[in-house]
């Protein structure tokens, strides 16, 4: 094995200078370590965490390639080049001009994200001497799975800077984060360049430059990527049927729109026992609850079909789950271990909440009918309240089994 | 008296080379070794000099702290060096030992008719204190402190350890008298749980209640059983003892000898012919290692099962704790694409392309790579599926590599030995040195509250 006895030679040069991390990451992505135990457990379980990050990676490709087919779709359809296709499965939607309007536009994106967040990591682990931990594997992906697709490449590299050093690195790095880095840069991006993160027209390939040029005076017929809750919001009526928002034939941040492969990267998850069950369903009870909720103060007759939230609260409460982003969130967001719960009880009540304030923001929130990230970034910050009072629960027994004894 | 306890949380880790039931005669060594760092937190004073001659059970060193307790030699023969270390720390007492032992005679006692203070007197006088371990701190026993219960564990469920139901046949003599001595060192009960479906000497012996466990690893820890029994609150002390250490001192009381053998498994993936030995505390392992034939050259030799052993050289010795010395092959390879390939010849509790719960009785040759790097702790939820102590075991684990006393106290550190965290350490995706992270903070706990 020339490679391998080479790398190791390598390997040795670099321990002990200030490369040895960065050289370090690149030598561990080819190759296990052969680092082995001292004493404690001379044998160790097969997963580390690149396996564990890996895993959500895995999960995340089916949106990925979905969303750059939908991309170039979606790009095509409101240009009125194409006909609305039949279905998920049929042959007019995965075509080769809609991947390759997909790719050219989502993969800068992929580049961008993971180029920029892994330079600063990078810089991180040299200057403070650690090795570069796979936090980043993760975020790097979600990243262009959340923004919309015309968003400037130049943006989306300053809010991921803004991202991994506020959100993570100040911290202490992955493991220490209080705030989900992904979520960060999305809220950076929201707050900072609003009007590239909503409105009718950042979902849709070529909408943005389209209203520009009708602007300038060309005759073109305006395009709108107006998004389902964006009708809901203003009352508008929905242009598409309940199956096309599960398959996820709708415009959208790039890897969200699909809620039937956000369900089986879901289930994939849930059986590799990497992401939580617990903050996945729990999270859709909420979602749930909050909608009942809604649709009792419509039944009960206190808003009228005029009232400005009368859109969203009447939105059957199922139909919140296959609308927006709560499902993505749910799956890819709300069960990062780092900033989640701790503890199995904490879980489900964190879950819980982030499904009931997503909704509540998204029917309140009057410039921006979202609020999954909100909501989640809300709760990352409560999270070890949640788990603090739980494991009190924990040490009272503790401290109660003492006072039987005593008495 | 019987009661059940089932243990679900936990993880049965196969491996293959589990000794075979056949026992042989481990060669005679020429040196044997006592290392004091095996008893922890204690300050050995040398009782002796080099050149000495010695009888099994005379005494090497004892207690800075509290001199009563003792500590002698497994063999009679010579005292050949006082190793010391950095500081003039005794790593290593080396003992010639004689063809034929010779033993101190402590006198024929009768259990039956001697009273607590007795009991501990010849305890301590004869070594046998040593075998004695106390929680909180997991360290030898303080003799000035009654405790409320004592506990012992006479079920095997760590990977290739010793078989007790194997290892203590013929023995309830030996147990009987041992078990009656300890249930007069204590006003409550001497707990002692046996395998649900196992023929254990233990259960035909008085003076003793029987909990009938089942279940996965870590059934067997003496530590879960004190948890499920009765945990261990602030101000209250427990002890456990091995049961082969139990043979030891009712040997002691029937025959006035000090007579420190022991049955030991032979076991793991490297050895040609894994099976049971006899040899005493201090023996060179490598008399019987190459007795049963090594498989390859790269070897991990460990004083101790695999979970929480101690790692040895091939011409290290026996522990004066162990009843199992596995031997297992290193693992210190690079493997391409380690980290991402499907996994079909480890095992993890997950299923991230890793595939061990497709096959749940096969049996594993691990090796001692560490499957990735250190991490900070990342993943949740995972330390709770192996854990069955009611105990949050890594905010635990936090809170002692922060330091925090209180909250130490507070999510039950008086209840936690290292070894409970073995199987948390085993699954850890972040590789955090888990049993090593518990001893620090015990030791912490020690110094600070003591």
């Amino acid at each position: 094995m020339g490679l391998k006895s080479n790398l190791h030679s390598l390997k040795e040069k670099f321990k002990g200078t200030k490369m040895a991390p960065a050289f370090n990451a690149l030598h561990t992505f080819l190759y296990l370590p052969n680092e082995t135990t001292h004493n404690g457990t001379h044998i160790k379980a097969a997963d580390d965490l690149k396996r564990t990050m890996n895993t959500v990676i895995i999960a995340l490709l089916p949106c990925l390639i979905y969303g750059m087919f939908n991309a170039g779709y979606q790009h095509y359809l409101a240009l009125g080049e194409i006909e609305a296709t039949s279905g998920f499965f049929a042959a007019t939607f995965w075509t080769w001009d809609n991947l390759i309007v997909g790719m050219w536009q989502v993969l800068p994106l992929v580049i961008v994200s993971y180029g920029v967040g892994l330079t600063v990591e990078f810089l991180f682990a040299v200057i403070k001497g650690h090795e570069v931990e796979e936090g980043y594997l993760v975020t790097g992906m979600l990243v262009p799975l959340i923004v919309p697709i015309d968003i400037p490449l130049w943006m989306l590299a300053i809010a991921v800077i803004f991202g991994v050093v506020i959100g993570k690195e100040i911290f202490g790095g992955t493991g220490m984060n209080i705030l989900n880095p992904a979520l960060t840069i999305r809220a950076f991006l929201f707050f900072s360049y609003p009007t590239w993160m909503s409105g009718d027209k950042v979902w849709v390939h070529g909408a943005v430059e389209r209203d520009q040029m009708i602007a300038a005076g060309q005759g073109l017929d305006a395009i709108s990527g107006e998004t389902i809750l964006g009708a809901y919001a203003q009352n508008n009526s929905i242009a598409y049927d309940y199956w096309d928002m599960f398959w996820g034939l709708i415009p959208g941040s790039v890897g969200e729109t699909s809620k039937f492969l956000i369900i089986i990267g879901a289930l994939f998850l849930i059986f590799t026992k990497v992401g939580s069950w617990r903050i996945i369903i729990s999270t859709l009870i909420g979602a749930l609850t909050m909608g009942l909720i809604f649709n009792g103060v419509v039944d009960a007759g206190w808003i009228g079909d005029s009232n400005k939230f009368y859109g969203l609260m009447n939105v059957p409460f199922w139909q919140h789950l296959i609308i927006g982003s709560i499902l993505f969130g749910a799956v890819y967001m709300a069960t990062d271990p780092v900033t989640a719960s701790q503890t199995n009880k904490g879980k489900w009540i964190y879950g819980f909440l982030i499904g009931l304030i997503s909704i509540m923001i998204r029917v309140f929130n009057p410039a921006y009918p979202e609020g999954v990230f909100l909501a989640i970034l809300l709760m990352n910050v409560f999270a070890p309240t949640i788990d603090h009072y739980v494991i009190q629960g924990n040490v009272k027994r503790r401290m109660n089994r003492l006072k039987v004894k005593t008495n | 008296m019987s009661k059940d306890i089932k243990i679900k949380k936990g993880l049965n880790i196969r491996l293959k080379g589990e000794a075979s039931k056949t026992l042989s005669n481990a060669p005679r060594s020429k040196t044997y070794v006592i290392r004091p760092s095996e008893f922890h937190l204690i300050t050995p004073k040398l009782d002796v000099k080099e050149g000495a001659k010695l009888q099994a059970g005379d005494v090497l060193f004892y207690s800075k702290i509290n001199e009563a307790i003792k500590f002698v030699s497994p063999v009679s023969g010579t005292l050949l060096t006082i190793k010391r270390g950095a500081k003039r720390i005794i790593t290593e007492i080396i003992i010639e030992a004689d063809q034929l032992d010779t033993y101190r005679d402590n006198g024929v006692l009768n259990v039956n008719s001697m009273n607590s203070d007795e009991i501990k007197n010849h305890l301590l006088a004869t070594g046998c204190w040593a075998f004695i371990k106390q929680r909180p701190y997991d360290v030898i026993a303080n003799p000035d402190v009654k405790p409320k219960a004592i506990f012992i564990s006479a079920l095997t469920t760590a990977p290739l350890s010793a078989d007790y139901d194997f290892t203590l046949l013929g023995k309830e003599k030996e147990l009987q008298a041992a078990v009656t001595a300890f249930s007069k060192l204590t006003d409550g009960k001497v707990n002692v749980s046996v395998g649900e479906n196992s023929k254990s000497v233990f259960e035909g012996l008085n003076d003793i209640t029987v909990h009938k466990m089942s279940g996965v690893h870590p059934a067997g820890n003496v530590g879960t059983l004190i948890n499920k029994v009765d945990p261990v609150n602030k101000g209250e002390v427990v002890w456990t003892v091995t049961p082969q250490d139990l043979v030891i001192i009712g040997t002691l009381f029937l025959t006035g000898k000090f007579n420190a053998k022991r049955v030991i498994a032979l076991s793991g993936s490297s050895l040609k012919n894994p099976k049971y030995y006899t040899a005493k505390i201090g023996a060179e392992v490598s008399t019987f290692i190459y007795d049963s034939g090594l498989n390859e050259e790269n070897v991990r030799v460990i004083n101790g099962n695999v979970l929480s052993g101690e790692k040895i050289a091939l011409k290290g010795h026996l522990g004066y704790y162990s009843d199992t010395v596995t031997v297992i092959p290193e693992g210190d390879d690079y493997e391409f694409f380690g980290w991402n390939k499907p996994v079909f010849d480890k095992i993890s509790t997950s299923r991230a392309l890793t595939f061990s719960w497709l096959q749940p009785n096969k049996e594993y040759s691990l090796n001692t790579n560490t499957n990735g790097e250190y991490r900070a702790f990342v993943i949740t939820g995972s330390y709770e599926e192996v854990f069955p102590l009611d105990i949050y075991p890594m905010q635990i684990l936090k809170a002692c590599k922060y330091e925090d006393l209180d909250e130490m106290e507070a999510l039950g550190m008086y209840e936690v030995a290292p070894e409970d965290f073995a199987l948390t350490e085993f699954v850890c995706v972040s590789k955090q040195p888990h049993q090593e992270i518990i001893r620090k903070g015990l030791d912490l706990m020690y110094k600070e509250i003591g």
